[in-house]
């Protein structure tokens, strides 16, 4: 049996079933990630005032690479142009351009996330460290001289972690000094990286940059890995159209044009939502 | 039952009512146009990031000023919202009406905490 399906806009509404169906979904899409912001917001706000890391659970700031995600967002916003004008080729009956826009568009989609699980893993391998001396430090830790290696689940610590194995001392390199305000470069102390052993009963708080050590990173976190599910599961749908799914072209290629025209759509709310995302959590 | 009977040529199909390829042809000069103002307007927000406010509202207002005109060229133009037909509009229209009241009903409730809450230290040094 043959599922019923229609292609053609309806006269009524002048819109086709697919499109209809799409902007219904990214209503509910951003019901989602609206959600998700206004935790952003509540978080934020309601977080201690103060310098973070001094202050404990004040909004840490700077804390992302400002550079990469600059690159990644020109990376998305580029996969977003290569897709309409994918669309655009095949309207112009020209199919070998758009399988060269959509190329084009999975390279950005993969490379995206490629950027983003480097970025998720210096997270992943970054430390907050607070002595009982009331000092408090953001760096790096080598723990029975091993520092952890890429996506490496099993080598982050905490305090509770540092008991179990009993280990009694690590190694911890601090971060360089921020420059203060009006001052163009840090001072020379800040570019000296100084291994210090620090002993596990002097430590009182030690936890990587992941999402049980701090609300910004939890809401980070879930943000982003969204959004990334969201790319991956778009980047399948293009792939999927611009290669095997891309025989319907010769069947029937008004409808083709519609399913390209519906990804992008989604494809182009991804993008959306990154245009909000890259400032509220790297700039603001 | 399906539209197989009517067949196509790939010309010039108007999916969303009479675009032919010149209409597309002006399109893809938009589409660059855009792309371009995208790449700049990042630009143009992540150098607003080195001006330093004195105001935290100043510069939250800024940096989601540009997001919203970004915003706008993508689901403008990309989107093709700017042509869109009316029932995409009103379903848009319900969607906005509802992304702020739950926006407003978060942040509402910051302040409200069940009685007798105690706020805890995340640790004791």
């Amino acid at each position: 049996m043959e599922i019923p399906y229609t292609y053609k806009p309806r006269p009524d509404t002048g819109l086709y079933n697919a499109k209809v169906g799409i902007w219904l979904f990214l209503a509910s899409e951003i019901m989602l990630f609206g959600a998700l912001f206004s935790s952003y917001i509540l978080l934020r706000v309601q977080a201690p005032m103060g310098q973070w890391p001094t202050v404990a659970g004040a909004w840490p700031t700077g804390l992302l690479n400002i550079p990469i995600g600059t690159f990644n967002t020109a990376v998305l916003i580029t996969s977003s142009v290569t897709v309409v004008l994918a669309w655009a080729a095949l309207k112009m009956n020209n199919f070998k351009a758009f399988r060269r826009y959509m190329v084009v568009t999975l390279v950005c989609a993969f490379g995206f996330l490629g950027i983003k699980s480097y970025e998720y893993n210096e997270k992943f391998t970054h430390y907050e460290l607070r002595l009982k001396s009331g000092e408090s430090f953001t760096g790096h830790i080598e723990v029975n001289g091993k520092h952890a290696g890429f996506w490496d689940f099993g080598s982050i610590y905490n305090l509770a972690r540092l008991e179990k194995d009993q280990v009694s001392e690590i190694k911890f390199t601090a971060d360089p000094p921020k420059p203060k305000a009006g001052e163009k470069h840090a001072s020379a102390a800040a570019h000296a990286h100084e291994v210090k052993t620090i002993k596990r009963e002097d430590i009182v708080w030690l936890d990587a940059f992941i999402p049980r050590n701090h609300t910004f990173f939890g809401i980070y976190f879930v943000i982003t890995a969204l959004h990334g599910l969201h790319v991956l599961g778009g980047a399948l749908v293009l792939g999927y159209f611009a290669f095997p799914g891309s025989s319907m072209w010769k069947r029937n290629p008004e409808q083709f044009a519609n399913r390209i025209e519906v990804a992008g759509l989604f494809w182009h709310f991804v993008d959306l939502v990154w245009i909000f995302l890259f400032p509220v959590v790297y700039l603001l | 039952m399906s539209d197989h009977s009517q067949s196509h040529t790939g010309h010039s199909s108007s999916a969303d009512g009479g675009h032919d390829h010149h209409d597309i042809a002006a399109h893809v000069k938009t589409y660059i146009l855009v792309f371009v103002a995208l790449l700049v307007g990042t630009l143009i927000t992540v150098g607003m990031y080195f001006v330093h406010f004195e105001s935290m509202a100043v510069t939250i207002a800024v940096a989601l000023f540009i997001a919203s005109i970004k915003a706008f060229l993508v689901a403008g133009y990309f989107m093709h919202l700017l042509s869109e037909k009316k029932m995409i509009y009103s379903m848009l229209g319900i969607t906005v009406v509802f992304f702020f009241a739950l926006g407003a009903l978060t942040i509402w409730s910051s302040n409200d905490f069940p009685k007798n809450t105690e706020m805890k230290a995340l640790y004791v040094p």
